[in-house]
């Protein structure tokens, strides 16, 4: 099979460029990142930070620096609200569950919505095997959340709701300061726990502002390096562990802290926040350019998710019709665009996107679905670069559609 | 909802990237459809045959992904100059292996671009009131997995336009 593979890399030869958009699904991290990472593999604080010995000091002290600007950034009282974790999937689990764990006694029934990310999705499936119940609350047509449905249904037997802050796939801001209140005002033993990985570095998101009781942020959305992210947990509130092992500096996550990519993150979230709103203000306007010029260029496409200041910075997330997504992502990568689809091709009855069906989209719209994600990295030239290659494909792909209704 | 890797193979990306007989035919004996758009697969395939039941030219269309595109490609090479008889003893296994190998997520193109192959074949003699004695009345494995990917899309998009009433 990877034999396979060094062929379909051979086909890449010679690319004239390349245009990495697959943020949502892993991304590069940028040298200054992997530069400020560097020296904590062979040059200092390698040691396990609750040793005794200057390498065990080392790595507290730099654990607990990097920590402080962390919780600055996400708006937090003190270091201790925050956790680390391998990544947004265990931060994930770990709300999840760890509220589960703790709040058992108090009652069975979980809250989320129907565009939670997967594994929230997944969590709450397992936990249904336990004996506890989950609720979708629907969103609309562009990806919102019904607050009326959430004041409906969470009650007295709600032990946690769980809403992420921006969609992941269509990028929709979500009211989560409303939704936040709205739950304790319900129910204030309830916990709120919001996915906020794509709200971090990309909207305006301090968890004061917000109230909420668990966050869940992932590393390598804002490009750091892969393998960690973090759960806030606001102080006072129990969550329990779902993993036993040797505690170290933190209580909710066993094992030996890894000091390299404590730094990457918080070196990665400083290259974030230094100058925010330029950041922001970039993604956006490579955002809009990307936008506007496939509906431009490209004729039947549909745009996922709402659009303008509703829509997060980065989020680009269209519908091809008449052309399927995993061939287009493959005809994109024979040119050096590397994105994502919400085809999921690969059953043989093939379920679409969640997110997209949830919205109103038809199957046969959420196959031809491109996922794209600007960064303050992208350049004019990237988007153009884009922007020509992209109709050429999907015109290819629609002739071998032909006069197949797909309608 | 899981991803797992599609490591296709170079027949596969070459007939994606250059498929052979592409394109409507309006002088078609016969056509005929497998699969649904819901599904995420369709493939179309028209078929020019002669007074000896020979397939002189054959061609399809498709909206699929890779796997789906490169077996149907292959499907209308494997059958041109071949006789009808000949034409519905190739089945999904032998199509798998001529584009030399498919993930196993992917087997169902195979199974969908057969199928619409042998209901072309037998809508052919439908139309021209005749049943040679090789063409099974029972629908053969390829059609009946068309079918039932067929029903249950259909199936699934009924229940989708519910929620959406709701």
């Amino acid at each position: 099979m990877v034999e396979n593979v060094k062929e379909l890399l051979r086909a890449h030869e010679g690319l004239k460029r390349e245009v990495y958009l697959d943020i949502e699904n892993s991304s590069w991290v940028p040298e200054e990142v992997v530069k400020a990472m560097l020296p904590f593999y062979g040059e200092r604080a390698y040691g396990n930070p609750t040793l005794t010995h200057k390498l065990g000091w080392e790595a507290f002290e730099t654990i607990m620096e990097e920590t402080k600007k962390v919780a600055n950034f996400l708006g937090c009282k003190n270091v201790e609200e925050i956790n680390y974790t391998p990544g947004e999937t265990e931060a994930n689990n770990l709300a999840l569950i760890g509220t589960a764990f703790s709040k058992k006694s108090l009652g069975k029934k979980i809250v989320i919505s129907e565009i939670e990310p997967i594994s929230v999705l997944h969590v709450t499936e397992l936990l249904q095997k336990y004996g506890f119940t989950t609720t979708k609350i629907s969103v609309d047509r562009e990806g919102l959340i019904n607050l009326e449905e959430l004041e409906k249904i969470v009650d007295k037997e709600t032990i946690l709701v769980s809403l992420s802050a921006v969609n992941n796939e269509i990028g929709t801001i979500q009211p989560i300061k409303e939704a936040c209140k709205i739950v304790k005002e319900k129910n204030s033993e309830s916990i709120f726990h919001t996915d906020a990985s794509d709200a971090y570095g990309k909207i305006p998101f301090k968890v004061q502002d917000f109230c909420v009781d668990l966050a869940t942020i992932s590393s390598y959305k804002i490009l750091g390096p892969r393998g960690i992210g973090v759960l806030y947990v606001k102080e006072g509130v129990g969550v329990e562990r779902i993993l036993e092992g040797q505690i170290g500096t933190q209580k909710l996550w066993p094992g030996v802290e890894n000091t390299p990519l404590i730094v990457g993150f918080t070196k990665a979230s400083e290259l974030a926040f230094q100058d925010f709103r330029g950041n922001v203000n970039h993604m956006r306007k490579l955002r809009d350019k990307l936008i506007g010029g496939i509906f431009e260029r490209v004729p039947d496409v549909k745009l996922n998710g709402p659009k303008g200041e509703k829509r997060a910075p980065d989020n680009v997330n269209i519908s091809f019709l008449r052309c399927e997504g995993e061939a287009l992502t493959i005809e994109l990568s024979l040119s050096g665009v590397y994105v994502s689809s919400g085809s999921a091709c690969t059953r043989r009855l093939l379920q679409p996107s969640h997110v997209l069906v949830a919205i109103g989209r038809r199957f046969e719209e959420a196959h031809g679905s491109i996922l794209m994600k600007t960064t303050r990295y992208h350049q004019e030239e990237d988007i153009e670069y884009v922007l020509d290659v992209l109709p050429k494909a999907v015109e290819r792909l629609r002739g071998i559609t032909g006069t197949t209704r797909v309608d | 909802m899981s991803r797992i890797p599609l490591p296709y193979n170079p027949k596969v990306l070459e007939l994606f990237r250059n498929p052979k007989n592409l394109g409507k035919m309006d002088d078609a004996t016969v056509s005929a459809v497998a699969g649904n758009p819901a599904c995420g697969d369709m493939i179309t395939f028209y078929l020019k045959i002669n007074e000896e039941e020979v397939i002189e030219r054959a061609s399809f269309e498709s909206y699929g992904c890779a796997a789906n595109i490169a077996t149907s490609s292959i499907v209308t090479e494997m059958i041109k100059g071949t006789s009808l008889e000949d034409a519905w003893k190739i089945s999904w296994k032998r199509v798998t292996e001529a584009v030399g190998g498919l993930p196993s997520v992917k087997f169902h193109c195979g199974v969908l671009a057969v199928g619409a192959l042998k209901r072309a074949i037998r809508k052919y003699y439908k139309n021209k009131g005749a049943s040679p004695e090789w063409l099974e009345e029972e629908l053969s494995f390829e059609e009946k997995q068309a079918l039932e990917e067929e029903e249950l899309a259909k199936m699934l998009s009924k229940r989708m336009k519910l929620e959406g009433e709701k």
